[in-house]
């Protein structure tokens, strides 16, 4: 760099410099600093607008103490647990059943994608009426005779969370089985022309071969599911608006009421927190296997 | 040796046993699994767009006798009608039209807004790395798996101070930074594609940063930018929690709108104009869905596929 | 010697496309067949169609005596090696060596027996533990060769296996490979589009275009009669020159422009008079001489040369022309030299051009 005048550093490529500053700004001011103000004003005791009156650990003593937001993680764990077993076999058994080079395959992807492109709201809505006792699947099936037939998850606290269950499966399996799909297409066809020649049969390659060999695609999926299943929120406001009484509260939910109407902003960044650091539980074993090998090899 | 010069050697003539394609049987036990767990869970798929749109072509006293699977008996309207422009949220009855022109007004400048700035990040971050340009990526992709609780609030404050807090801009600019993770990824990914030696030939000749962008970069990304969109115009279209939260009811998209009708306690639930009005706010979106076609499934997936 | 693989009458059809035309091909019991052509030939498909790997439109497929034409791949008697080498990535090479006979239900003490036989054979008795990610491509063709060992086949197909390594790895696997041929001495189908892999290797070599093969002969004489145009420009490099000309004076003399060469001592069938023939030359067969005979040689003008390290390749011009020829370096003329090209017909190849065939 001896040589002739060089512009400092600073001014280099300065229009890149310019034209980065929106992702800059963002990444800093909102991402980082938005987490940070969030994880500080936790630990205040701000109610309608945040005041920097420090109270420790006071705003979590009375999360863990409070009655739904021990409900609101219980019903998400139920709900989480279910999804992501579900989710993941269902996604994978669909994607193995399209490789098989059946006929129709771009019919079959369109019929069972299109849910994932419409809103949670109107999953919600749509299988709130699907679901309704009075018409919906129970008021059929106990018209074609089995009169005692019972199915209304939407007002039975003991499975609304599964009624939640199939609406959200219902949107979401689609993509997944998309991902799992790719992820099969990807594999060398030699492998499967080396299985063969090996006579090893179809199912034991998927298991044996196949799955491990599609480890970075389950762990894409487990991180993509799992992010998702924290956000679980406008799913849960159109279908049952977190009933009947608190059997559909969801941590999200916890954090809005108390942010945006319960004015007890201190309580509602706490949860919020909560709800960061299980993200960060997932993410970070994530990140360290995806990145941190990648740098040894 | 002149015979062995002749490209197809005599016929065999007559060959006994196993010859040609091996046997098979269409209708074999595999076949009969692979295609019927299928076709059960298509039918899993569509029975709600399917009960969707017969519940919303039938009158309310066919809807308290009959099924909800059947079709109607007497195709009405009415409903789509209804929720187009007479459905109430409250005391306000002015219909679901309110939320749509509501949606696209949204939608314009988002849509717009955020794929500017996304594809000119990801333009920088390919062609014009400078000190620290990677770990903000880093950053901007970690950002997007932080709940979006986390950061409702300090977002609130900065609209507030920069007075958009309730406006429709306010909005637009969350929905960019929303989607600057994802977006970024996207053109970042595609414009790594493209052969260094363009852009190094592009310079030689003595173009610079938005010389490159404008005359090089974007006439050869175009595939990507009908992606981008594809997924802006969805992603944007189904957002609830962010038009609650940096709205005023006034401006309150259709999303929004849909839930406050639906789920609204006072009067008597009319289930044929609720399903009509849900079709219509997922029509947008399903739109999209159909004529995209493949570019859908491109989008969804670069949002797996890590850079 | 017996026959080890027969392909009868074996047509192939991928909907309305032909890949495989009416084909017939005899492999004698230890015999090393290449498949050779440019890529959409046909050859990788044809020996998946004999891996079982395919399915057939028609025809049948015969390995050691058995018509194995709707058996399964494993069923067949044959051992496969890939260009991708196709290693199943979370096994250990003992592993992926052992995989096929223990779910063949082979007896654990008989595996470990085939493994150490191959491992000692393949020179990988170190890498046995190691994963094929640790591995470097050489050694990883050398396991995937032995995961076709320890099925103790009288069959090897190989798909282009050196293809993804470089030149260096290649030659030396290439040797390799000749030597496990001579002391397996198993049947092996070789499919390349490497000439040089081919002469080297090959018993027989199968030029295939278009789905036919052209000619199934020893390397030697497809180098030195190719059976028609194609083959005789496919093989060899730097490759064979081709002079348009016309056979004349009841098929003794071949003349083009102001040229006659004397056609005596060609060997090759009833050469009669041609009006379009075409002369083959390879640029070893060419001779640059000061002075000309009269019917052996033709005068050329040198234009540049190339040299190859021990031998130059000189570009002349003839007639309107471009002809090359092969010297040793320092025999190579100066550019401009005007100078008589001799032509050894004894080598020569002449070819009908009207159907591409060798006359």
């Amino acid at each position: 760099m001896a040589t002739g005048v060089r512009k400092s550093w600073l001014f280099r490529n300065v229009n890149a410099k310019i034209a980065a500053l929106p992702m800059v700004l963002t990444t800093l001011v909102v991402f980082v600093g938005g987490t940070i103000w969030t994880v500080v004003y936790s630990f205040t005791n701000s109610k309608l607008l945040p005041r920097a009156d420090f109270v420790g650990l006071a705003q979590y003593e009375r999360l863990w103490a409070n009655s739904r937001w021990m409900q609101s993680i219980e019903n998400l764990a139920v709900y989480g647990a279910f999804a992501l077993v579900f989710t993941i076999v269902i996604g994978f058994l669909l994607a193995v059943l399209m490789d098989q080079k059946i006929r129709y395959e771009d019919t079959f992807r369109t019929i069972m994608l299109y849910p994932f492109a419409l809103s949670f709201i109107v999953t919600g809505l749509v299988w709130q009426w699907i679901l309704n006792p009075e018409f919906g699947i129970q008021s059929i099936v106990r018209s074609i005779g089995f009169e005692s037939f019972t199915f209304d998850p939407l007002y039975n606290p003991d499975i609304v969370m599964f009624g939640l269950l199939i609406a959200g499966m219902w949107q979401g399996t689609g993509f997944i089985m998309c991902i799992m799909l790719a992820g099969l297409r990807g594999i060398d066809e030699d492998i499967w022309k080396a299985t063969k020649v090996d006579g090893i049969p179809t199912w034991k390659t998927y298991i044996i071969v196949i799955i491990p060999m599609m480890r970075a695609v389950f762990i894409t999926v487990l991180v993509l599911v799992t992010s998702g299943i924290i956000k679980l929120y406008d799913l849960v406001v159109a279908q049952t608006s977190g009933g009947p009484g608190l059997a559909s509260q969801v941590p999200a939910m916890y954090v809005y009421d108390y942010l945006f109407t319960a004015q007890n902003l201190g309580q509602g960044l706490a949860a919020s927190t909560m709800m960061l650091l299980s993200v960060l539980i997932v993410l970070i074993p994530w990140a360290y296997l995806e990145f941190g090998g990648k740098k040894n090899g | 040796m002149a015979d062995l010069t002749s490209a197809a050697p005599a016929r065999h003539g007559v060959l006994e046993g196993a010859r040609g394609t091996r046997p098979r049987r269409a209708l074999s036990g595999r076949n009969i699994m692979i295609y019927g767990i299928l076709i059960v869970m298509c039918v899993y798929y569509i029975l709600p767009l399917w009960v969707m749109v017969m519940t919303s072509l039938k009158g309310m006293p066919e809807i308290r006798l009959g099924n909800i699977f059947a079709p109607p008996v007497e195709i009405t309207f009415q409903p789509w009608v209804k929720a187009w422009s007479e459905a109430c949220t409250g005391l306000n009855c002015e219909g679901l039209s309110v939320g749509f022109w509501n949606s696209v007004r949204i939608l314009i400048p988002s849509v717009i807004l955020s794929i500017a700035v996304a594809s000119v990040n990801g333009y920088a971050l390919v062609n014009w790395r400078f000190k620290g340009s990677d770990m903000f990526f880093t950053i901007l992709i970690f950002g997007s798996f932080i709940p979006y609780q986390v950061m409702l609030y300090p977002i609130v404050i900065l609209l507030r101070e920069m007075g958009l807090y309730g406006g429709l801009w306010g909005l637009v600019l969350v929905h960019t930074i929303f989607g600057m993770p994802i977006l970024t990824l996207l053109f970042r990914n595609y414009f790594s594609s493209i052969p260094e030696e363009l852009f190094k030939a592009a310079r030689v000749d003595g173009a610079g940063f938005w010389g490159i962008y404008f005359r090089i970069m974007m006439p050869m990304s175009l595939p990507i930018f009908v992606v981008a969109i594809i997924l802006q115009v969805t992603g944007i279209w189904n957002d609830f929690l962010f038009g609650v939260v940096y709205t005023k009811p006034s401006l309150y998209p259709m999303t929004v709108q849909l839930n406050n009708i639906v789920n609204s306690v006072q009067g008597v639930k009319e289930y044929n104009v609720n399903m009509a009005a849900t079709m219509l706010t997922g029509l947008v979106p399903l739109f999209i869905y159909f004529v995209s076609g493949k570019l859908f499934v491109r989008g969804i997936a670069a949002g797996a596929v890590k850079g | 010697m017996t026959n080890s693989i027969e392909v009868k009458d074996l047509t192939l059809n991928f909907g309305a496309t032909s890949v495989l035309k009416n084909m017939n091909l005899t492999v004698a019991e230890g015999e090393f067949i290449v498949l050779l052509g440019p890529s959409g030939c046909g050859k990788s498909t044809l020996l998946n169609c004999l891996a079982g790997l395919l399915d057939i439109t028609d025809g049948q497929i015969w390995i050691k005596g058995k018509n194995v034409t709707w058996a399964e791949p494993s069923d067949r008697g044959i051992g496969m090696v890939f260009q991708s080498y196709a290693l199943y990535p979370q096994m250990t090479v003992r592993g992926n060596l052992s995989f096929g006979l223990k779910n063949a239900r082979v007896p654990a003490e008989e595996i470990a027996k085939r493994v150490a036989r191959a491992a000692e054979i393949l020179q990988i008795q170190p890498l046995l533990d190691r994963k094929p990610g640790a591995l470097s491509g050489g050694q990883r063709q050398r396991v995937a060769i032995g995961r076709a060992l320890v099925r103790d086949v009288d069959v090897f197909l190989f798909d282009e296996p050196l293809s993804n390594l470089d030149a260096k790895l290649r030659s030396e696997l290439r040797v390799e490979i000749k030597r496990l041929h001579s002391r397996l001495n198993n049947t092996m189908v070789y499919v390349t589009h490497d000439q040089i892999e081919a002469l080297t290797l090959a018993d027989r070599i199968a030029v295939m275009r278009g789905g036919i093969i052209q000619q199934l002969d020893e390397p030697h004489t497809i180098y030195n009669r190719p059976a028609n145009l194609f083959v005789a420009g496919f093989i060899g490099s730097p490759a064979m020159n081709f002079i348009k000309g016309e056979t004349v004076n009841g098929g003794r003399a071949f003349k083009f422009g102001s040229v006659t060469l004397d056609l005596a001592g060609y060997e090759g069938g009833a050469i009669m008079d041609r009006p379009k023939a075409m002369l083959g030359l390879r640029p070893e067969h060419l001779t640059i001489l000061d002075d000309a005979i009269d019917g052996a040689t033709f005068p050329a003008t040198v234009e540049i040369d190339e040299p190859m390290g021990a031998d130059s390749l000189v570009w002349l011009e003839a007639e309107g022309k471009q002809i090359s020829v092969r010297v040793p370096f320092e025999h190579r003329p100066k550019a401009g030299a005007r100078v008589h090209l001799k032509v050894d017909i004894a080598k020569a190849s002449l070819f009908d051009e009207t159907n591409e065939q060798r006359i």
